[in-house]
């Protein structure tokens, strides 16, 4: 249906600098976040750190959301989870505003009343982060749904981790999607983590692919820190849903570098599966596959630099943003009785 | 029980079924992106209240699911940040609880959480009450659950009327709304008047006097009713205020009986420990100083046998002895 886009350096080029973006939003945010929050037995510092509460990095993942997100156009819908900055920034979100967000300002994309666990760009179809594990999911469908009976060209990706499939609205949304023939993308960003606890043991049957391949949706498991893999994978996925296939699964193998949260140490894993991850990182994949296409040292540092100097300013930018009014704690519930609080 | 065809006569007599199939109706009629889903709507749904939609608009807007209740809610939401108005149909109250996720962290919270960049108009009709020997897990009324929750509008109608009314206002809302059909009023009968929305957050003073103040809705209401044509056979005169919304709730109506008759009984089929009748009750007493009490179910199981299904009902009876207590 859809040809795989060639594989080519220009191409490559793109998805290391959406990779490498997400990589220094999440080192940037990571760094301002310590001290947080209070778990894992370490309380949270006297002083606030300037990203307070959870932050879910999803370090070592980039290649799944530039990847995905790279077969996206903007029109194109998204449902992410809590682990979302990653997906948010590849669907075309301003790093600066979502900075913001994460610091609790008034400027960022929910006003400050969301957070990282709710980061979202609506204006670009990120339909947003959740802070319940596989409640994306239905949501996805619903959205797709609409794009049908609204007979729009759209589609939705609807990612979700590993952890996901071992919840209910996993079986009710895909057999949905099926059921209606909706046009959506599932990916599976299969860091093989639930939390802390490791989800292969957790998970009776073949893995997330065979669940959708029960339901007879046509499913691919991918290298997911290959972003190239990942972007072959999609773009022929994508295609199919586009083309009016009904939904598709993609089963994206990964791993999350740091812990469940910025402040996590992840001392629950093995020091060596977690150093031997470190080598197979996404981003080194991907610099090696540009130096061998004949791609320069030297313009890829200077991606890495502009990146790095993007989100730089990203953190400046929200360091120096207004808080959100009290009185903005009254505002975008309800119109209904609205000014009625008690 | 078709929907009435005709919608430019001025009254009509109709069912609560029948008044909310018009309002849908009229709805869809005019907004294509009004659409129903939920389980056996492409039969006109298990209380026939979607009686001839199906065959009117078709199964693209009047969507049948599987039993899938998280995701009928989720989907809902989806469909309404991607430009639908969807009317979700939980079937009963008791199912909704399998979307609890959905209604609670994602439908209720969606506007605020992204700041404002999203709305979520959505109508979620759950049917709540006892009914025909059902027992357990088909009889409950846990209004006083989404009254609790910030972001959800909660909508408890009495009446044909207000079933036609009420379900129009909900439709053109905006905000997710928590829309709560009685399944004994199913059957009812009643005027309805095409056209004539009714407020969301206004009650109806059903019957004036200046003894006692009685708060109700829903199936309380034409029980509420009923005692009080006896109380004024025995010269108590009382101020029956059908709430209709739960919230927002009509605070400055009830105040204004209250102080007017320093007595208010609030009354509701709902268990009675911590129902809304406790928020009520405690607003009416910081508010007015007025003397409250409350007339609620026994924080027991709705039963199957009559005599323990009984336990649980409220009836004429009970709501005229409460009244009697309250006065003494």
């Amino acid at each position: 249906m859809s040809a795989n886009p060639p594989a080519t350096p220009e191409r490559l080029l793109g998805l290391y600098r959406a990779m490498r973006r997400i990589r220094a939003f999440e080192n940037a945010a990571e760094i301002a976040s310590q001290g947080g929050v209070a778990a894992w037995g370490l309380a949270a510092t006297s002083t606030p750190a300037k990203v307070r509460g959870p932050l879910h990095l999803s370090t070592g993942q980039e290649a799944v959301s530039a990847g995905v997100c790279g077969n996206l156009t903007r029109a194109d819908l998204l449902t992410s989870t809590h682990r979302g900055h990653g997906h948010t920034l590849a669907k075309g979100a301003d790093p600066a505003r979502m900075m913001c967000e994460l610091f609790g300002r008034a400027t960022g994309y929910n006003g400050g009343k969301g957070g990282s666990m709710h980061i979202a760009d609506f204006s670009v179809g990120m339909l947003g982060a959740n802070g319940v594990v596989a409640a994306g999911i239905p949501i996805a469908t619903g959205a797709a749904h609409a794009l049908k009976v609204r007979k729009l060209p759209h589609i939705v990706a609807c990612f979700f981790g590993d952890g996901a499939a071992n919840r209910g609205p996993f079986l009710e949304g895909l057999n949905w999607a099926q059921v209606f023939k909706l046009p959506v993308l599932f990916v599976c960003e299969d860091n093989r983590i639930s939390a802390t606890t490791p989800t292969g043991p957790m998970t009776a049957g073949e893995g997330v692919s065979a669940r959708a391949q029960a339901l007879a949706i046509p499913s691919e498991k991918v290298d997911g820190n290959d972003v190239e893999a990942v972007d072959a994978a999609a773009a022929r996925l994508a295609g199919e849903v586009r083309a009016g296939g009904g939904p598709r699964f993609l089963h994206a193998v990964t791993y999350r570098f740091k812990g469940h949260v910025s402040v996590d140490p992840g001392t629950y894993r093995d020091a060596k599966e977690v150093e031997a991850a470190l080598q197979n990182d996404p981003l080194i994949i991907a610099r090696k596959k540009l130096l061998a296409y004949g791609v320069a040292a030297g313009g890829i540092d200077a991606i890495d630099q502009e990146a790095e100097a993007e989100i730089a300013a990203a953190i400046a930018t929200a360091d120096a943003a207004p808080w959100p009014k009290v009185a903005d704690a009254y505002t975008d519930i309800l119109d209904t009785g609205a000014g009625v609080w008690q | 029980m078709n929907a009435p065809t005709k919608i430019d006569t001025m009254t009509t007599a109709m069912t609560y079924a029948q008044a909310a199939c018009l309002a849908l109706q009229e709805a869809m009629r005019a907004d294509p992106t009004v659409v129903a889903l939920g389980e056996d709507l492409g039969r006109g749904g298990v209380f026939g209240q979607y009686r001839g939609l199906p065959q009117e608009f078709g199964p693209e807007r009047i969507i049948d699911t599987p039993i899938s209740e998280a995701n009928i809610m989720g989907a809902a939401v989806g469909m309404a940040l991607a430009g639908l108005k969807p009317v979700v149909e939980m079937r009963v109250i008791d199912f909704a609880l399998c979307a609890m996720d959905e209604i609670v962290n994602q439908a209720a919270k969606n506007r605020y959480m992204f700041g404002g960049q999203g709305r979520v108009p959505l109508v979620a009709r759950m049917p709540i009450g006892i009914w025909s020997a059902s027992a357990a897990q088909h009889s409950q009324s846990l209004e006083a659950w989404f009254a609790h929750m910030p972001g959800l509008v909660v909508v408890t109608p009495a009446t044909p009327a207000d079933n036609y009314g009420l379900l129009k206002s909900a439709l053109a809302c905006g905000d997710p709304v928590i829309y709560m059909e009685h399944k004994e009023l199913w059957g009812m009968s009643g005027e309805v008047t095409a056209g004539a929305a009714v407020p969301l957050g206004k009650a109806n003073l059903l019957r004036h006097g200046d003894d006692l103040t009685i708060v109700t809705w829903s199936r309380g209401v034409s029980l509420a009713a009923e005692a009080s044509e006896k109380l004024a056979a025995g010269g108590i005169n009382v101020d029956l205020l059908d709430l209709r919304t739960l919230w927002p709730w009509d605070q400055a109506a009830v105040y204004a009986s209250a102080i007017k008759t320093g007595k208010v009984l609030v009354v509701h089929e709902a268990v009675q420990v911590a129902g809304f009748g406790a928020e009520i009750a405690a607003s009416v007493a910081e508010n007015t100083g007025a003397k409250v009490r409350r007339l609620g179910a026994p924080r027991i199981p709705v039963g199957y046998a009559q005599v323990l299904e009984d336990e649980s009902r409220l009836s004429a009876a009970k709501i005229e002895a409460a009244a009697r207590n309250i006065l003494k």
